[in-house]
């Protein structure tokens, strides 16, 4: 070990991650449970009170403007684009923005041209010419490679909403880089393992060996790119940090970089703080750095999450209701050793949310287990009184298979950092693929543009004849046959998508934070689950008559009788909602997936479900047209009438087995709703 | 055995003590002019089932229940079909759920019963409404006398069986200091009063009056002042 290296690990044990990258065994050895409680929390320092009233009249002038307050619209945003830009360069202790101004929005044209163009004008400005051309004329994008490949069939099902959120015009996002790799080892190393990997990466040069060797030399020139980036402000991180302040702007310059290079759906960060307490707990053990210090450092980390932003349209903000980042941030949880994860460091990040006020990014959450310290839970349920800005997800659930050193990308969707990447997968709406089964494949709102008929977006299936009750065997044959060919064209449009993804805009700096062998998941999803099931309950207890158009399609129901709705606990609607998840995961694994990708499943619209719900005409459960299906494995709106346990019961009922990209539940509660007593 | 049940509630933390499932009984002689249920007056509503069926859905939650949690039976007036109660408790005894009645007492043979002897066995707790301590405000309030309550009330002090003394506190109709006080006398003359609980009018079942076509007494009645629920609190001793 030179001597560099030697003082910057000073004082850590040595192992396994000394001699290779492995940053979950310098934290196994390294870091200081912490069983605690918040005594030694320390409030806001006037720098960052100053800072933070700085960022605040920005976010109001961008308010005032109408939503953004500055975009650049000439310089392609690249690692190492922009010069530095600051808030404030004395006050800041933690530096780094997307551009060289404060609030600035990147333009990102690499996911599509046009989608970049169109959210330029949206808010006033005009791409420069000289952008549009050279993306247009002289360089493709992932968006024109997807729109190359698309067959009639994918666009059919796309313009009909059965396939939607698809990421053909925008970045796929949902890929975390394990950005303490560059502090814990420098760039310099970092790149030196890779071109190790290069040199073994050899033998018959398949197409996918010459892809694997062509991105691994995007990804060496990525770390050397973002070495320059770090150097336009002035920091060498070719080499590991040698302290507190340094490993915080080394991750943060990672997490940076990635997002000037990346405008993706989901940029979540990873599981870093109990990582940085390892440097915070030595620089206060050599007496070089106070509390107060520390929890600044945080702060200031924390306040350049919350202000990494994207150019993105109008639509795009209204189908999440809001102008979400997703920037992650997975804290605490227990370790495979039965030690806990949660350090002061835990705290301390929490502990932003005091400093800083409440704010949704960064996504702070909170890994949860039983065994979690209780100082900690307690100190959790305090600051989510508080503030309301805390995700608790069930490490006991997600551990058994991820191990101790994963993390969560978007909102549920969890993979070992640095060694688990994924290709976002969108939605399929099963609950229009019900009607589809009964429709024979035709679309019951959209019309095809040339004859005016019925849009048959499917082959054409045998469609469910007569107005005759709805027969629960047939109408659950053909829907089981809908969801064979929707689960494969689904895969299929999605094997197409990341293909061009990667051709085309593919993420070299976030890569090269992940081991070179790598494992990719298939991360599909459904929405309108409790919908489809409550349709099928209906069919089978209740009587359901098809109402029909003039063209013959079934475009309304008529029940007669009651049914069991899921959300009661009554197992005989929540089975076919188990049913619906398993069947239509079991036709996605039956499929090709791209990269040897593992296939995985989410049940998880937050807020999309709005949007999907209005492109889903009526639906047998009586629902009507246009209204919204539940968020993600909620039960119909209303229809859970046996209380909250009844309602959290039948969603736990769904296989998580089947749906290892998760599953979320929207759940609400008045504290008066909890209890008299604190 | 069938009872006429009008709803389940999985996650009760308002009717007795910890995580209870809540089950609501169909019907009530009562028409307290601030009922929030009168959706449960009606005898001939609810669904029938049997009190097997009612206890393997309790079950369903018996994790949840943890150390204090358990079943509480609420209404409408649970005493009404009490045959079915003395069958539920029952089957949930033999499990070692925690049993509650909340009720009125206004079904009370004034002397008792050996249905109520048998009834007070499988309870471990009632929940009882006192909803006026005078006889005429009494009728006024719900148009039933107030006899049977406060015997019943007696009843469970003499048997010392805890009970939960509940006071819904309404403007102009229940707060008043002399009628407190007067019902706080009668409380010290009890045993086995483990807590009283001073509950604030709402008007959220105002709702459910207008869905039912019926005319809502107090319509326009506002919450009372945080300065009079404290008040009525101090003076049955609520909150000890």
């Amino acid at each position: 070990m030179n001597e560099i290296f030697e003082h910057a690990w000073r004082g850590f044990e040595q192992g396994k991650w000394s001699g290779e990258v492995d940053v979950r065994d310098f934290i196994q050895r390294n870091y200081t449970p912490y069983e605690g409680d918040e005594s030694f929390l320390a409030p806001a320092t006037d720098a960052t009170k100053k800072l933070w009233e700085i960022v605040l009249d920005y976010t109001k002038k961008e308010r005032e403007k109408g939503g953004v307050y500055d975009a650049d619209t000439d310089v392609v945003s690249q690692i190492n684009s922009h010069k530095a830009g600051y808030f404030d360069r004395d006050l800041e202790k933690i530096v780094g923005l997307q551009t060289d101004e404060p609030f600035k929005r990147a333009l990102q044209p690499f996911g599509g041209i046009r989608m970049a163009e169109e959210a330029l004008n949206m808010y006033g400005y005009e791409i420069s010419p000289r952008v549009k051309e050279i993306f247009t004329k002289y360089r493709k994008t992932h968006n024109d490679g997807v729109y190359d490949a698309y067959t009639p069939e994918m666009r059919r099902a796309r313009s009909a909403h059965i396939l939607t959120g698809l990421p053909d015009t925008y970045g796929r996002g949902r890929i975390i880089g394990d950005y303490r790799r560059v502090a814990l080892y420098g760039v310099d190393f970092l790149i030196r393992k890779k071109e190790e990997d290069k040199l073994i990466m050899d033998g018959d040069m398949f197409p996918d060996k010459i892809r694997d060797r062509e991105e691994l030399s995007e990804q060496i020139k990525a770390l050397k790119a973002l070495k320059a980036m770090a150097l336009e402000y002035g920091f060498d991180i070719s080499q590991p940090a040698k302290n507190a302040k340094e490993a915080i702007q080394w991750l943060y310059f990672g997490y940076l970089a990635a997002v000037k290079d990346q405008n993706g759906a989901a940029m979540s960060i990873g599981r870093n703080s109990t990582f940085l307490d390892v440097y915070i707990q030595r620089d206060l053990d050599e007496g070089t750095l106070a509390e107060q210090e520390a929890q600044e450092l945080m702060d200031h980390f924390v306040m350049k999450l919350r202000v990494v932003k994207f150019m993105r349209i109008r639509e795009y903000n209204e189908l999440f209701s809001g102008d979400p980042t997703w920037v992650t941030e997975s804290i605490g949880g227990m370790g495979m050793d039965g030690r806990t994860l949660v350090t002061k460091n835990s705290f301390r990040i929490l502990h932003t949310l005091v400093n800083l006020g409440p704010a949704p990014e960064p996504n702070l959450t909170v890994l949860w287990s039983k065994k979690l310290p209780k100082a900690f839970k307690k100190f959790c349920a305090e600051i989510s009184i508080k503030t309301s800005a805390i995700q608790y997800e069930s490490d006991d659930l997600m551990r058994p298979d991820m191990g101790d050193d994963y993390c969560i990308a978007c909102c549920v969707s969890s993979m070992r950092q640095g060694k688990d990447m994924q290709f976002f997968g969108a939605r399929a709406n099963l609950a229009k693929c019900l009607l589809y089964a009964i429709n024979g494949g035709k679309d019951e709102l959209v019309k095809d543009k040339k004859t005016g008929k019925p849009l048959q977006v499917s082959p054409e299936f045998a469609a469910i004849t007569g107005d005759g009750a709805l027969d629960f065997k047939e109408v659950l044959a053909k829907y089981e046959q809908m969801m064979t060919w929707l689960a494969r064209l689904y895969v299929n449009v999605l094997n197409l998508i990341h293909y061009m993804h990667d051709k085309y805009s593919y993420e070299a700096l976030e890569m090269a934070l992940h081991d070179t062998k790598v494992r990719r998941f298939f991360a599909t999803g459904i929405a309108g689950l409790s919908c489809a099931a409550d349709s099928l309950s209906a069919i089978k207890y209740a009587k359901v008559y098809p109402v029909r158009n003039a063209d013959g399609i079934v475009t309304d129901f008529k029940i007669e009788g009651e049914y069991p709705q899921y959300g009661n606990n009554d197992d005989r609607a929540d089975e076919i909602a188990v049913w619906i998840v398993k069947t239509f995961m079991d036709k996605i694994k039956g499929c090709f997936t791209y990269r040897e990708s593992v296939p995985t499943m989410s049940i998880l619209t937050i807020t999309s479900n709005v949007v999907y719900g209005k492109n889903t005409g009526n639906t047998p459960d009586g629902r009507r047209a246009g209204e919204p299906l539940a968020p993600g494995a909620n039960p119909m709106h209303g229809r859970d009438k046996n209380g909250a346990l009844a309602s959290l019961e039948s969603v736990a009922k769904l296989p998580y087995d089947h749906a290892r990209d998760g599953i979320s539940n929207t759940f609400s509660v008045t504290p008066q709703s909890l209890g008299k007593d604190e | 055995m069938t009872g006429k049940i009008h709803s389940f509630e999985s996650f009760g933390t308002v009717d007795g003590p910890g995580i209870r499932f809540v089950v609501f009984m169909q019907g009530c002689p009562m028409r307290c002019k601030y009922c929030h249920n009168p959706d449960t007056w009606n005898f001939t509503g609810g669904r029938e089932k049997t009190a097997e069926e009612v206890a393997a859905e309790v079950l369903k939650y018996k994790n949840y229940f943890g150390e204090r949690g358990g079943v509480t039976v609420s209404g409408g007036e649970p005493l009404m079909q009490i045959d079915f109660l003395i069958r539920l408790f029952t089957i949930l005894k033999s499990k070692n759920i925690h049993t509650c009645v909340d009720t009125s007492g206004i079904c009370f043979p004034l002397t008792g019963s050996e249905k109520y002897e048998k009834l007070l066995s499988l309870t471990d707790l009632f929940l009882l409404d006192i909803k006026h301590i005078d006889a005429a405000a009494h009728i006024g309030l719900t148009g039933q006398k107030n006899d049977a309550p406060l015997a019943f009330a007696k009843y469970l002090s003499d048997r010392k069986k805890p009970m939960w003394i509940r006071h819904v506190l309404v403007s102009g109709l229940t707060d008043d200091d002399g009628a407190l006080m007067r019902l706080r006398a009668f409380l010290d003359t009890l045993d086995t009063v483990e807590k009283v609980e001073v509950l604030p009018y709402h008007s959220m079942g105002e709702i459910k009056y207008e869905k039912l076509n019926s005319d809502y007494c107090l319509k326009g009645t506002a919450p009372p002042a945080r300065e009079r629920i404290e008040n009525a609190k101090r003076i049955l001793g609520a909150g000890k």
